[in-house]
């Protein structure tokens, strides 16, 4: 799949503080979660951007807030051109249509008192000017087909189906109004292997029919890889490293890519006794009260002086072809080394 | 282990190795009806070796170490026939008060959601502590300070100042240290880690598999460790036993399955993870589902799903066939699949 340059979704600065309150009566505010904090990023026209990242970093409030689902605390999301944070009635439901999501956990994210039929096709519902009445049916049917279901099921319940199937539906559902950017919140990670792989290639073949563009969320990097064209990695908040996969993964300059990286089990065991691994000590600090500078420095193992005063833009730096934050960025190939 | 068990369990004494699962069949009788949950699994685990059960949501894998630990819920659930030998001895035959006193001594284990674990109401040093009071009869300020020097062996950092807090004031990774901590803190001689990182961060989940691995080094433990991620199998392991169905399939030392898997499952599974060493194509896909445990396939439970498939296939139970001293496969076609894949 190649992408075209030309970008559909054009996200600058944005951030989103959540505000930490105190008091029952007379509320003050104490501090704020600081989920988002300044991200930058553009999407091609059927690309697959990846977001990596561990839990806390604000991945799902990233998806949450390109969806208009949240309202972002400053910044902009640009589909088309057009403000997507700022729109509202009317406007914000015809951009909604563009922007569809699959949601990660199959089993709280369909509706049990719903037919597929009817979880398939009820974004038409909301925008029934899609499809008319008369066809809704044969068209929901057809997205059942196209997602490798039988459309005879259309009168089932999610639960006489399996997780995978249940994925399945989850997209049928997020393919109904004919989006070009669906945002896929770690569609497979509570699926069995077996079935994970079966997931992501019907995500590859609809992504070739249909001209999507992808943001895939997830934590886990080997299904990163697999499925981007470029990947941003986040910690608390920002984006540290974003480049295509190959720079990302074979040459990562980010010390916390470098970690991350080095971290993942390779499934293969010859050599293991010799792998050089980086292992982090400690948890991710709160979002609440992130470190000051470089909000890494606190678990980096090349932090100094100035990483605590002055907090390092994501720019392209020497020696390197994509933009890293970090103000001693330096390509390491922790993936091949070892 | 303590004296008394010793005596008890006539140490020394038997030839096998110190854990064996024998030919272990449950069941569990649900209104639905009966769900053959394991069907005649069988592995060991010697002192200081690391045996990786691997297999998927139902195949069986939770339900035999529940079994071992004697925590399986009786009813439903049924042991319809095998046996555990626990040092020779078949912990099966044992009364329940037996039984007690080798859980946490003799065999320990880690779950997986260390939060639902942990109780929120203690602290957690108390619950460390619970252990030696509950089965030394150590005094509670004596029982307190060994919790403390636990929580400090597995690196937590400031563990006099955290031993009076609770379980929600720990991070993940944090938690899971505690569970561990609990698990080792009667220096158990076989640990069963049940998915301990499935619920963690990769980074966090390399420091918990480090700590294991050091723990074991340090004590000589037999670590079962039951998973479903074949990256962390590659890493920790000595042996793997690949699980389907209730069923052992194949069961071989790490390398040789890596290199050359002997059942189609198996070989199946390790086409279809994406590596983050190198980007592939299309990946390739088991097809189909894992079986239904209520109306399990005839012959072999993996045919509907396998490309080897044959007639005697749908009709014969394939029994796990020995390929090696330390190598066996649970496929009629064997050979076919090892010939074929030399990876």
């Amino acid at each position: 799949m190649k992408a075209s340059a030309e970008s559909i979704l054009e996200v600058r600065d944005l951030v989103k503080h959540f505000p930490l309150t105190q008091g029952v009566v007379v509320k003050r505010q104490i501090g704020a979660i600081k989920a988002v904090d300044g991200v930058s990023f553009d999407l091609h026209r059927g690309e697959t951007l990846g977001i990596v990242g561990e839990s806390g970093c604000g991945k799902s409030t990233l998806a949450k807030l390109l969806m208009a689902l949240e309202r972002p605390t400053s910044g902009s999301v640009r589909v088309h051109g057009r403000d997507i944070t700022s729109a509202r009635g009317a406007e914000l439901k015809r951009m909604r249509r563009n922007i569809q999501m699959v949601m990660q956990d199959p089993y709280t994210s369909l509706n049990p008192r719903m037919t597929v039929g009817d979880i398939v096709g009820e974004p038409f519902e909301i925008h029934s000017d899609v499809v008319p009445k008369g066809g809704r049916r044969r068209r929901v049917q057809e997205l059942l087909e196209v997602v490798g279901l039988n459309p005879d099921h259309i009168n089932r319940y999610p639960h006489q189906f399996s997780g995978g199937q249940r994925q399945r539906i989850g997209i049928a559902r997020g393919l109904a109004l004919q989006p070009e950017i669906i945002i896929c919140d770690e569609p497979v990670s509570a699926l069995d292997v077996s079935i994970q792989a079966q997931v992501m290639n019907l995500l590859e073949r609809l992504q070739n029919e249909f001209d999507l563009a992808y943001i895939f969320i997830a934590h886990d990097l080997s299904v990163v890889r697999h499925i981007s064209d470029r990947v941003a990695v986040m910690y608390l908040g920002k984006i540290v490293e974003l480049g295509r996969d190959a720079e990302i993964y074979d040459s990562p300059t980010h010390p916390y890519t470098q970690a991350l990286l080095s971290a993942v089990p390779v499934p293969d065991p010859e050599g293991r006794e010799t792998r050089q691994r980086i292992i982090l000590q400690g948890d991710p600090p709160s979002p609440a009260n992130p470190p000051s500078g470089c909000h890494f420095r606190t678990r980096c193992w090349k932090a100094q002086d100035i990483c605590a005063q002055q907090a390092p833009a994501l720019e392209v730096r020497p020696g390197s072809g994509h933009p890293s934050a970090c103000h001693f960025a330096e390509v390491r190939d922790v993936v091949n080394a070892q | 282990m303590t004296e008394v068990l010793s005596e008890q369990m006539g140490s020394g004494s038997h030839s096998g190795a110190l854990l064996e699962v024998d030919d272990l069949h449950v069941e569990f009788r649900t209104r639905a009806g009966v769900a053959k949950a394991v069907n005649g699994v069988t592995y060991s685990v010697d002192a200081g070796e690391t045996l990786a059960v691997l297999g998927e949501s139902g195949s069986g894998k939770s339900v035999t170490a529940q079994t071992i630990m004697g925590i399986l819920d009786i009813p439903p659930g049924k042991v319809t026939g095998g046996e555990i030998r626990f040092r020779g001895v078949d912990l099966l035959k044992l009364p329940e008060d037996q039984r007690r006193r080798i859980r946490g001594e003799g065999i320990s284990m880690v779950f997986q959601d260390a939060l639902s674990s942990l109780n929120p109401v203690f602290p957690v040093g108390w619950q460390i502590a619970e252990m030696f009071r509950m089965h030394r009869g150590t005094s509670r300020a004596d029982a307190k300070k060994k919790a403390v020097e636990l929580m400090d062996r597995v690196r937590i950092p400031a563990a006099k100042e955290r031993v009076n807090d609770f379980p929600h004031q720990f991070s993940g990774g944090m938690r899971q240290r505690i569970m561990i901590a609990m698990a080792i803190a009667l220096d158990p001689e076989i640990l069963i880690a049940d998915e301990p990182t499935t619920a963690l961060d990769v980074t966090v989940q390399a420091q918990i598999m480090g700590l294991l691995a050091e723990l074991q080094r340090d004590s000589n433990m037999g670590l079962i460790l039951i998973t479903h991620d074949l990256g962390v199998v590659a890493d920790v392991a000595d042996k793997i036993a690949v699980m389907y169905g209730g069923r052992i399939v194949e069961n071989a030392p790490v390398h040789e399955l890596y290199k050359n898997p002997a059942h189609p499952y198996s070989k199946g599974l390790l086409e279809s993870i994406p590596r983050v060493d190198h980007k592939g194509q299309e990946l390739y896909a088991i097809k189909g589902l894992p079986p239904n445990l209520l109306e399990m396939p005839t012959g072999c439970a993996f045919h509907p799903r396998c490309p080897y498939r044959r007639d005697n296939c749908v009709t014969d139970v394939p029994p796990l066939y020995t390929i090696s001293g330390t190598r066996g496969s649970a496929c009629h076609y064997w050979r076919e699949v090892i010939d074929e894949g030399e990876r």
